[in-house]
């Protein structure tokens, strides 16, 4: 149990030395940066802020993962958020119930991904192209939904999932972790996780050994499409209103970055769950630090992309042999050091 | 429902090629960028009404955000020969073509709420709103609110490089000038976003002692207002008397949250552009009155004491 508990503490620590690295750095140029205190009722503090507005990334992160480690990709999460953000508050305001409205808004979520699916485990279209489909046609598909306008809402319970809190932690903080711990489990303790790899590093093989390749594929692929309709829900509660124009916008870029700085390769297979969640915070971490810092807004994407160009840069093959070489040379010199005293 | 849209006014432009359409007196074209936001929606609404109202015939075309959409729009016009073509161009550049075309045909096009970069004997006018100016009348409003009293300033950007945000700025700091108790102590991008304006608003108050060091909250559009209002509230503040709250564009949501007192101020954008041109209209039908090059339109300041619940029901049916 130790050794497995070793092990994956090893699989995450590029990711835990780069998010403290990053928050030391904030927790400079903004002294108040680890204060917390209960108000309300719940924590409040910049830290529990990058853990809430991180939520979306971090949803997304989580299916992104699973269709990546497949040696897919899903352009389209940004799109199918605002879809179920629209869906969630034209179903809320003509009156159906809390229960119903997520019922049918998950459901949305997860249509969209098995159209993905089909598109990629069925008809064989490259996952870029197929996904890139929905990422274009689904900003219209939401508009048609909220007719172009901001669709606000004043439902208590669907409001509560954005900006509740529950345990002294705001709900959407909850929601992810509870969701990526299922999630982690089910790949981890079962044979899935293992048979994704198996199609992510090749296919065929995987194929003529018996895997049941196109469903596993397609259930990748409404995974992602179930965790973007959990952040669409979350990100139109949280502003009372489902914005078709912007929910979601761009966020599909940021959930691909949290993977790759979560150290799963693009071309697919060995994948890590709980450090692209990590990736997905140190995002937001950057996003939340540079807000705080109080440079004029024309430097946040310089900032963001130099820092991320750094963390990226001390992942790469050649760095990280560079330091085990290091390592070995040190390990190696030791002893001889001991001989010659 | 935008297909549909698209399809409705090819059946109109059609209609129009073969059917007469001497029935008005006045027949006007007018060529829309889309319906991107909902600010659009209303001027394209606004606009229909203002023309019904006058008896005016208006010939609608949706460009889709396209400018050659535009373009062909603008030619089928001036095939048809309608009286006037209103032109709500959505870029500046490559219109001089056409515009030349219409000029030629004795059309006079007028130009709304943006400009385009061509010599300006191609239009007859352009109709506007000044976005220094609206970004002015807000700092004034806040700099006469305050009165005197130290005020430390927190400010959402829109998206850095856009016009709005650049000229809103300009305008609100020129207010500010001269007024040394008024101080910008933080200003950052929200985007134009509901959820870029919490999310900003956020760390403003974390980074300003929970919000006690900051007086009041300028936002370049309603709806980042909006979305800092439920920040301020989420950190135990009340929006509107512990920060006064001042925004610009004035769309239906910040007369809500005015009425409910979280908002206090709001500088409308009219999508009302079309009733000044269509009065330029009439003025140069009659005697050839030719109208000014611009036709600035009114920023006008809104706030608690104008009665917010009446204005929100009055703009809801806009399609905002």
């Amino acid at each position: 149990m130790t050794a497995t508990l070793k092990g994956y503490a090893l699989r995450l620590l590029p990711q835990i030395i780069a998010l403290a690295a990053i928050l030391l750095m904030v927790s400079f140029v903004f002294p108040g940066f680890f204060r917390l205190e209960i108000q309300n009722g719940r924590l409040y503090g910049s830290l529990i802020d990058i853990l809430n507005r991180g939520a979306p990334v971090v949803l997304l992160a989580i299916g992104m993962t699973v269709v990546i480690a497949t040696k897919g990709i899903d352009l389209s999460v940004g799109a199918v958020m605002a879809i179920c953000g629209a869906v969630a508050a034209s179903s809320i305001t003509s009156g159906h119930s809390l229960a119903m409205t997520l019922v049918i808004t998950l459901g949305t979520g997860i249509l969209c991904g098995l159209w993905n699916g089909v598109l990629v485990a069925i008809l064989d279209i490259q996952p870029i192209i197929a996904t890139l489909v929905l990422m274009v046609a689904g900003r219209g598909i939401a508009q048609l939904v909220t007719e172009g306008a901001i669709l606000t809402f004043n439902d208590q319970g669907l409001i509560f999932l954005g900006s509740g809190s529950f345990a002294w932690l705001p709900l959407p903080v909850i929601i992810w972790l509870v969701f990526g711990i299922l999630v982690a489990l089910i790949v981890r303790k079962t044979a899935l996780g293992m048979l994704i790899e198996a199609i992510g590093i090749n296919r065929q093989a995987s194929t003529l050994s018996g895997v049941l390749t196109p469903v596993l594929l397609i259930a990748a692929y409404m995974l992602s499409g179930l965790c973007a309709a959990i952040a669409g829900i979350i990100a139109a509660a949280d502003i009372k209103g489902a914005d078709a124009n912007n929910a979601g916008l761009w966020l599909e870029l940021d959930a691909i970055l949290a993977v790759v700085i979560g150290g799963t390769s693009l071309l697919g297979g060995r994948f890590s769950i709980a450090a692209s969640v990590l990736g997905a915070i140190i995002i937001q971490s950057i996003n939340t630090g540079i807000l705080l810092s109080g440079f004029p807004p024309e430097f946040n994407l310089i900032i963001k992309a130099a820092i991320i160009v750094f963390i990226l840069v001390l992942q790469s093959p050649p760095v990280r042999n560079a330091f085990t070489f290091l390592a070995l040379l040190r390990a190696s010199r030791k002893p001889t050091e001991r001989q010659a005293r | 429902m935008k297909f549909a849209k698209a399809l409705a006014s090819a059946t109109i432009l059609a209609a129009c090629t073969f059917g007469s359409a001497s029935a008005a007196d006045l027949v006007v074209g007018f060529s829309q960028i889309g319906s991107e936001s909902g600010w659009r929606a209303a001027e394209t609404t606004l606009t229909k009404q203002q023309a019904q109202e006058r008896g005016i015939d208006l010939k609608f075309a949706d460009a889709q955000q396209k400018q050659e959409n535009q373009i062909k729009a603008l030619r089928s016009f001036i095939a048809q020969g309608v009286n006037a073509i209103l032109l709500a161009p959505v870029v500046a550049t490559g219109w001089d073509e056409v515009l030349q075309e219409a000029k030629d045909a004795e059309i006079p096009v007028i130009l709304l709420d943006r400009t385009v970069d061509a010599s300006d004997d191609l239009y007859m006018t352009a109709v506007t709103s000044d976005l220094v100016h609206e970004g002015n009348v807000a700092g004034k409003w806040l700099a006469d609110t305050v009165a005197g009293k130290p005020c430390n300033i927190v400010e959402l950007q829109g998206t850095t490089g856009s016009s709005p945000a650049i000229d809103r700025k300009k305008g609100f700091e020129q207010a500010l000038s001269g007024h040394d108790n008024l101080k910008i102590v933080r200003s950052q991008t929200g985007d134009f976003t509901r959820t870029k304006g919490k999310e900003v608003m956020e760390s403003f108050l974390k980074a300003e002692d929970g919000g006690k060091n900051i007086c009041a909250l300028y936002a370049h559009n309603d709806d980042m207002a909006v979305g800092a209002i439920q920040a301020i509230k989420e950190a135990g503040l009340k929006p509107g008397s512990d920060i006064l709250v001042v925004s610009i564009d004035a769309v239906p949501d910040i007369f809500q949250a005015m009425a409910a007192g979280e908002a206090n101020a709001t500088v409308e954008l009219t999508p009302n552009m079309a009733g000044p041109a269509f009065d330029a209209l009439a003025a140069f039908q009659k005697d050839g009155t030719k109208p000014p090059k611009w036709i600035q339109t009114e920023s006008k300041l809104y706030t608690q004491a104008d009665d917010p619940m009446k204005i929100y029901e009055a703009k809801k049916g806009l399609g905002y």
